[in-house]
């Protein structure tokens, strides 16, 4: 077992893909220490369970699948002798004073400090009592994720025939999982209008199966004592309450649900960070540097990706100004600028930007808060139009990015606003 | 008689919405992909839909119980569901490598089905 140094260039705390290229971009950048712990018994973080395909496109060139994405991202740490990798070792809390508290069986309690630190947590799923579901509580009902980690790593299987509550890409992936297993799926009930999931995986898990999608319904009701039963479903107006006369039964023994994402925000409301009440992550500058100078986050902690590309990507620019600042290269001289999104734009990221003098290349993550066609996203600071594109569809369950030119950047003012123009 | 049909590319996770041109079962034209997989992907779900395949294959002695897998190219679409429940019946030993063949050729399609993983 290898001793641990007192004081790291950086700590990182979460080994999935945000930390592991967080790490590797700190490195390539000039870091001459760099620890990354991570609870669980290997890297990689959730893409262990996701052996879909589908990743990898954008950052490797090259299609993966998630275990495979996850072994790219490890193999860039392996054999660094100035990236230390814990696993096994869960973080308790980060103090101000950027102290990582951690405990792990190889080494007990363990208290390190870093120059700075990135938070890479990543995020978890709501669950049943983020919902509330009238019934008994009976047996099969299950988180969609805790189910891929059931069937694709543990070996069983929690039912077999299936209601999926939600169609984020989770459960739209597990729909087809289970079909793939000898199961059933009856159907995949969604309480929006439209489904929250990439249409890639509306096509080849739920149309490929002829797996029915019910907008606008959910769950009125699940019945079972011991085991669940069957479900009563109901259509829902627009404000989301059920419509009487509308019920309807389906039978099933196991519900899944995929009712969405939260970003695992323990250790940073610990430490107070400023939280962004959308993303439910921390307010990140374009380096990813939150509301406390030397503390960075990155990847699904900040806001939901539903591209593991981009999250390397936002891990990068962690990572590398994280390095920057630990070497005290890092220019202070900046203006600070609010990002705000406006008008049809649900979340921007970042929200806030520390321009240096000289400009630099922005690029902002949008999503918008309804499905659109033939609209104009704006990118205005005060009168000056800095950017505008033509989006031929956008839809809230895709990320949208646009790149602002570092020449671009010296027309912005103390203020930036991203709206969608709908008349255009 | 041609017909347009409106489709989803699923190659990537743009999801570019195409409008396809089908004249006498062949697409004579193709608009709206960002990219030169989604003509070709319009092509193939017109005449022969093709689909990748991941699932899992049991695993002995490894440090999981589940080897997760993927055939190497895309599969016949109709195929897919008769190679999942033969996948289901396969037993490997650890250890295993990342892209290692576990089964070749499987149902004679001409597609190899590799590990996605390592499993120690
Ligand atoms: C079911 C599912 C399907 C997906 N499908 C796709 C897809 O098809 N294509 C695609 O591109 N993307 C997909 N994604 C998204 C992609 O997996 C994520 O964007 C990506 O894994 C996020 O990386 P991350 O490092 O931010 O978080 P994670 O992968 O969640 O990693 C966070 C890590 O931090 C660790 N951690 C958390 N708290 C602590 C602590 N206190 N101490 C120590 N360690 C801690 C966790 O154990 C975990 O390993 C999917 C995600 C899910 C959940
Ligand atoms: S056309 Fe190209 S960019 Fe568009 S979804 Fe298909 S592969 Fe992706």
């Amino acid at each position: 077992m290898k001793e641990l140094k007192d004081l790291y260039d950086i700590v990182i705390v979460g080994g999935g893909p945000a930390g592991l290229s967080a790490a590797y971009s700190a490195w390539q950048n000039g870091a001459k220490s760099v620890l990354v712990i991570e609870r669980d018994r290997e890297l990689g973080g959730i893409l262990q369970q996701c052996i879909h395909n589908g990743f990898g496109l954008h950052h490797f060139k090259e299609e993966l699948t998630g275990p495979g994405y996850a072994h790219r991202c490890i193999e860039l740490v392996k054999d660094k002798s100035e990236i230390e990798c814990l696993t096994d070792t869960m973080v308790l809390s980060v103090e101000k004073d950027k102290t990582v508290v951690a405990v792990s069986p190889d080494h007990g309690l363990i208290k390190v400090k870093g120059k700075t630190v990135i938070l890479t947590m990543g995020c978890r799923e709501r669950t049943r009592g983020a919902i509330r579901i009238p019934g008994e509580r009976p047996a099969g009902v299950f988180t969609a994720g805790a189910a891929q980690r059931m069937v694709n790593m543990e070996g069983y299987i929690p039912g077999h025939k299936i209601v999926i509550l939600g169609s984020g890409d989770i459960g739209l992936i597990m729909a087809r999982r289970m079909s793939l297993e000898g199961c059933k799926v009856q159907a995949v009930l969604e309480i929006c209008p439209f489904s929250n999931g990439l249409t890639r995986n509306i096509v080849q898990c739920l149309n490929d199966y002829n797996i029915p999608l019910y907008l606008s319904h959910t769950i009125v009701k699940i019945h079972g004592k011991d085991r669940v039963n069957g479900i009563t479903v109901a259509k829902v107006d627009e404000k989301m309450r059920p419509i009487p006369g509308t019920e309807f039964d389906i039978d099933c023994d196991t519900v899944l649900l995929s009712v969405g994402l939260i970003p695992e925000n323990e250790l940073s409301r610990g430490l107070d960070l400023k939280m962004h009440p959308l993303t439910n992550g921390p307010v990140v500058d374009q380096h990813r540097q939150t509301s406390l100078p030397g503390f960075y986050a990155a990847g699904n902690v900040v806001h939901v990706h539903d591209l593991v590309d981009f999250v390397s990507e936002e891990a990068e620019i962690a990572g590398k100004f994280a390095a920057l600042e630990a070497q005290g290269k890092l220019d202070g001289n900046t203006k600070f600028v609010t990002v705000t999104a406006e008008k049809g734009v649900r979340t921007c990221v970042p929200q806030c930007l520390n321009l240096p003098e000289a400009g630099e290349q922005v690029r902002l993550f949008m999503r918008v808060a309804n499905p659109e066609r033939k609209v104009k996203l704006v990118v205005k600071s005060g009168d000056n139009v800095i950017l505008q594109r033509m989006l031929p569809v956008a839809k809230p369950s895709e990320m949208i990015a646009v790149d602002i030119p570092a020449a671009k950047t010296e027309l912005i003012g103390s203020s930036l606003t991203v709206f969608l123009d709908k008349e255009a | 008689m041609s017909e347009t049909r409106v489709m989803n590319c699923i190659m990537c996770p743009m999801g570019c919405e195409m409008t396809v041109t089908i004249d006498d079962g062949k697409v004579v034209d193709v608009k709206g992909n960002t990219c030169p997989r989604g003509a070709k992907y319009a092509h193939d779900e017109v005449t022969a839909p093709k689909r990748m395949l991941t699932t899992t294959v049991r695993v002995e002695g490894g440090m999981l119980p589940l080897l997760p897998v993927v055939s190497e190219t895309v599969l016949p679409k109709e195929k897919v569901l008769d190679c999942a429940a033969y996948l289901r019946g396969v037993t490997v030993k650890a250890p295993v490598k990342t892209g290692d063949v576990i089964v070749e050729d499987i149902l004679g399609l001409g597609v190899n089905i590799i590990a996605s993983r390592d499993m120690l």
